[in-house]
């Protein structure tokens, strides 16, 4: 799933190094609104795995996110910080806990019904946490931040640090999980499952057992959903409902869309631009929504592959020579994940 | 039904039954598939036969009977523990990934068999003996050249052979194929003809086809179903022969 020829590759890494550097040149506020869409893009790239990846569109991720992000507050002992050395293993395997038993059931079903599946499970969860003295109830609650370190020996997360903080530690963590997601649709396991969204019966009588594949990924999406989840703590220091509720599944499919449908690169480029977008037109009107809808619509007409299409364009014939000399390298197509790895990945912002 | 000329089928179904609320699509066959002898179904359109192939397949379930590979009974398991049994099939209409190239359309099909749970996050481009096994399975039904295309931009024909192509890499002992040469030019036809009757030297074969004169060219047994039924089985001349046969569809001259 990494770039496969040497320009794109270069563009990716570029594009890291541009948002490494970028806080040398961005006043404080901006610090916090790039970490922000940093864990967007994160909670977005988790659900990638499964639209774009499997073909397995979900209405209820958010219930991963919000579940890591109260165990962090759950597991806090009174106003304690405990150390994301804690925090983190604990957000990411309740997440992904979570996922494995709601996909068991979900997965039963297929398309549209996986879709309300999805969401009624997710709105379950967030009801559980809206009616029940559990995390705040409706109001949420403050969480102690955890502690980036341990001990004595951490990251600076005073009022005017943190702002830089965050803003490089997200960016390791989308970093991070944009890699590690690169290495899944890459492995032997990802192909089964870009291959389980193209023709899922022919999987299965290949031999496959689809179902087990799909729980795995789910379970997995679950997991890398609930890192944003703990992220999203780190940064706020609060949890409420509103984090699992499915607004905020509808905001990482829409991000997807904007981004890109097939690519890795398309959830990053979605969640800056949104992230960009929704700041923008608050600032200039109080009619954001609106504004944000008109913006979005335009840009998916325009684009029908997202914003990582814009950048593809010039590698596809490049990647389609070197196909033909290639032996395993599959070839430039405009279909989603992992089809063409190289015209996918190489975009970067 | 006659006893089968090897000494242990591969597959053998008995009195195996589908029903489609009132429609019996296939009633009460008697079926075995040995290695060395190609088995052809022939009869017209409705007969049963793609629900036959359904049935051993696990693509369906059947209603009663009960379809045996060595030994066990697999009726009423689910597709893929089938497939892992060792059966290959492919379709009368096509089904491949056709987003994906056509080396990975087989190398998807090669693949399963060769992996462990535990090597599964392993690059795929890694396992060169994978690679190496579909593309085998490439040059077996002529299609190395194409391994690079992507496979829904294939001609029909070709589409044809990359399904056999990913049945092959499964390395099945029992293949089910459904009406393989449809949609072929005579020449295609032919090559394909020639490649399934190699196949069925290592192979338990069930060959489901229209073309009669490839049928009766290299099929060692024929089957011959009406309306669900069998109502002839034997060698081809002997069915060929036989008068219900040629009232119900073969026609006089044939």
């Amino acid at each position: 799933m990494l770039p496969q020829t040497r320009t794109a590759r270069l563009a990716l890494v570029a594009g890291f190094v541009a948002l490494a550097l970028l806080p040398l040149v961005l006043p404080p506020f901006y610090l916090m609104l790039g970490s922000t869409a940093f864990v967007a893009a994160t909670f977005a790239l988790s659900l990638q795995l499964l639209v774009g990846g499997t073909g397995l569109v979900s209405l209820g991720h958010a219930a991963f996110f919000g579940i890591a992000a109260y165990s962090v507050y759950l597991i806090s002992p009174g106003d304690t910080p405990l150390s994301v050395f804690v925090t983190l293993p604990v957000a990411m395997i309740a997440a992904g806990l979570s996922a494995l038993v709601i996909g068991a059931f979900a997965l039963r079903t297929r398309t549209f019904f996986f879709l309300m599946v999805t969401l009624a499970f997710g709105q379950m969860v967030y009801f559980v946490f809206h009616d029940t003295g559990l995390g705040g109830g409706a109001d949420g609650v403050f969480a102690p931040r955890p502690i980036l370190g341990i001990e004595g020996f951490s990251l600076p997360m005073g009022r005017r640090e943190r702002g830089l903080t965050l803003y490089y530690v997200n960016l390791a963590v989308m970093a991070a999980t944009f890699l590690v997601l690169a290495g899944v649709l890459a492995s032997l396991f990802g192909r089964v499952l870009v291959g389980i969204r193209v023709n899922e019966h022919r999987m299965r009588m290949l031999g496959y057992d689809v179902y087990a594949y799909k729980l795995a990924a789910f379970t997995l999406a679950g997991a890398l959903a609930g890192l944003a989840g703990h992220m999203f703590v780190v940064q706020e220091g609060f949890v409420n409902p509103e984090l699992v509720g499915w607004h905020r599944s509808a905001e990482a499919l829409l991000i997807i869309i904007l981004g890109g449908l097939g690519t890795l690169v398309g959830p990053i480029l979605g969640a800056i631009a949104l992230t960009a977008l929704g700041e923008a037109s608050q600032q200039l009107t109080e009619r954001q929504l609106l504004v944000e809808g008109l913006v979005i619509l335009a840009v998916v007409l325009v684009l029908p592959r997202g914003l990582a299409g814009l950048f593809s364009r010039r590698a596809r014939s490049a990647v389609a020579v070197e196909v033909a000399t290639a032996e395993d390298t599959p070839t430039a197509q405009t279909g989603p994940l992992g089809a063409a790895a190289p015209v996918r990945t190489e975009a970067a912002p | 039904m006659s006893a089968p000329a090897a000494p242990s089928p591969a597959l053998s179904a008995r009195g195996l039954t589908r029903r489609f609320g009132g429609l019996v699509a296939v009633r009460d066959v008697d079926l075995d598939l040995t290695v060395g002898e190609l088995h052809a179904v022939i009869g017209p359109n409705g007969a049963g036969k793609s629900t036959l192939i359904n049935l051993l397949s696990g693509d369906l379930a059947p209603t009663a009977g009960e379809i045996r590979i060595g030994g066990t009974d697999v009726a009423g398991w689910p597709a893929f523990r089938i497939a892992r049994r060792g059966v290959g099939r492919s379709y009368q209409r096509t089904n491949i990934l056709g987003e994906l190239t056509v080396l990975e359309n087989v190398r998807l099909a090669a693949q399963r068999g060769r992996t462990t749970v535990g090597g599964l996050l392993a690059p795929a481009g890694r396992r060169r003996d994978i690679v190496a096994a579909a593309e085998a399975a490439l040059a077996t039904v002529g299609l190395a050249s194409r391994a690079a295309r992507t496979a829904g931009l294939l001609s029909h024909g070709e589409q044809r052979q990359l399904e056999i192509a990913m049945t092959l890499a499964t390395e099945p002992t029992i293949l089910l194929l459904d009406e393989p040469l449809a949609g072929m030019g005579p020449e295609e036809a032919e090559a394909t003809g020639r490649l399934i009757a190699g196949l069925a030297t290592r192979h338990a074969v069930l060959l489901v086809e229209h073309d009669m004169d490839v049928v009766f060219a290299i099929a060692k047994r024929v089957t011959v179903m009406v309306n669900g039924a069998v109502i002839a089985t034997g060698l081809p001349d002997a069915v060929r022969a036989d008068p219900q046969v040629r009232i119900a569809y073969l026609g006089e001259d044939a």
